[in-house]
């Protein structure tokens, strides 16, 4: 199995990003602090089979998250996300 | 619906299971205070072993928002944790839990009046489905075709419903293909989806068609790239990717 194969996209984590906020994500559009691509969380690729999830630009490859949840607490590193715009609903 | 608060577990009793091929069926829960969705969404299913040992797992919604059951379509992957436990010894009556609706990306409306192309792999149909049978309680309907890809004609999942829905020649063009076995006098493609058959089943690109592609991950990008090809402008398709196995390690 190629590891490219596993590759799941942002959609996929909408359960998980709803435990850390009060709104819908996966229609959020994230800004890339490295290449600048601005792209909704639905189409962002993520890895889950690494002990926490990677959430990685499509454009450029950088990590744009990583979301570690265990012992009762969530470890969640925004460095690779400039800008996150939420959907009002 | 996307609703805004705490995305909270409750417990949803199974009222229905309906098998649609041999390792595909489909579950119809009753979850209260249910908020209703869009077609397109999913939602999280949780296992609690004995011991305490939790399995989560993500499913779509195959049913359109206007059923009173909240339906999903679930492949039976045998080294699965979770979808061997969904189909085959959950029964009706039964209880377990799920939280949702989840996604407000991949979701469609019947009021998007874009030409519409779903491409579905495998189970990758189901939130597809959900899709269609939206369209097909909606007064107005918008022109649509599904490219549906399937092993053998024993794998087509939803084949007579998608039949039925094909015969009420409203504006649904359905085109199955068939990867493994072929049945006699099948009319169908008989090959994995290639440059040539999404030339023939895609919308010109000048109608500026929405695009849904769901199944598993080297399908979905397969497909992606090929619409891409064609002209597509990448912000047009939305994917659904399912990863190697078909659901998320099942």
């Amino acid at each position: 199995m190629r590891m490219a194969d596993m590759t799941l996209d942002g959609n996929a984590i909408g359960g998980l990003l709803r435990e850390i906020f009060t709104m819908e994500v996966t229609n959020a559009e994230a800004t890339c602090a490295g290449c600048g691509a601005v792209n909704a969380v639905g189409r962002v690729e993520v890895y889950v089979h690494a002990p926490g999830t990677v959430v990685r630009c499509p454009a450029c490859r950088q990590v744009l998250m990583r979301i570690v949840r265990g012992g009762g607490r969530y470890w969640l590193d925004l460095t690779g996300t400039r800008t996150l715009e939420l959907v009002e609903t | 619906m996307t609703s805004r608060g705490p995305l909270l577990w409750t417990q949803a009793e199974l009222v229905e299971l309906v098998h649609e091929t041999p390792r595909v069926a489909s579950l119809l829960f009753n979850v209260p205070d249910w908020p209703g969705h869009l077609p397109g969404q999913h939602v999280d299913v949780r296992l609690t072993a004995e011991d305490g040992y939790q399995a989560e797992r993500s499913y779509s919604i195959a049913s359109p928002p206007e059923e009173r059951w909240v339906a999903l379509t679930v492949e039976r992957l045998d080294d699965g944790e979770v979808s061997p436990y969904l189909v085959g010894e959950l029964r009706v009556g039964d209880k377990l839990e799920l939280r949702g609706p989840i996604g407000g990306h991949f979701v469609w409306r019947a009021g998007d009046d874009r030409p519409l192309l779903l491409v579905a792999g495998g189970s990758g149909v189901v939130p597809l489905m959900a899709m269609l049978r939206h369209r097909a309680a909606a007064s107005h309907k918008t022109s649509a075709r599904l490219l549906f890809s399937s092993r053998a004609f024993a794998d087509i999942i939803y084949r007579e419903e998608l039949d039925r829905l094909a015969a009420a020649r409203d504006g649904l063009t359905i085109f199955h293909t068939l990867t493994r076995d072929t049945p006699q006098g099948w009319t169908g493609f008989t090959r994995r989806i290639d440059a040539a058959m999404i030339q023939q089943v895609a919308w010109p690109k000048e109608q500026t068609p929405a695009v849904f592609v769901c199944g598993p991950t080297p399908f979905v990008e397969a497909a992606a790239d090929l619409l891409v090809g064609v002209g597509y402008d990448p912000l047009w398709v939305k994917t659904e990717r399912f990863g190697a196995t078909g659901a998320s390690g099942g």
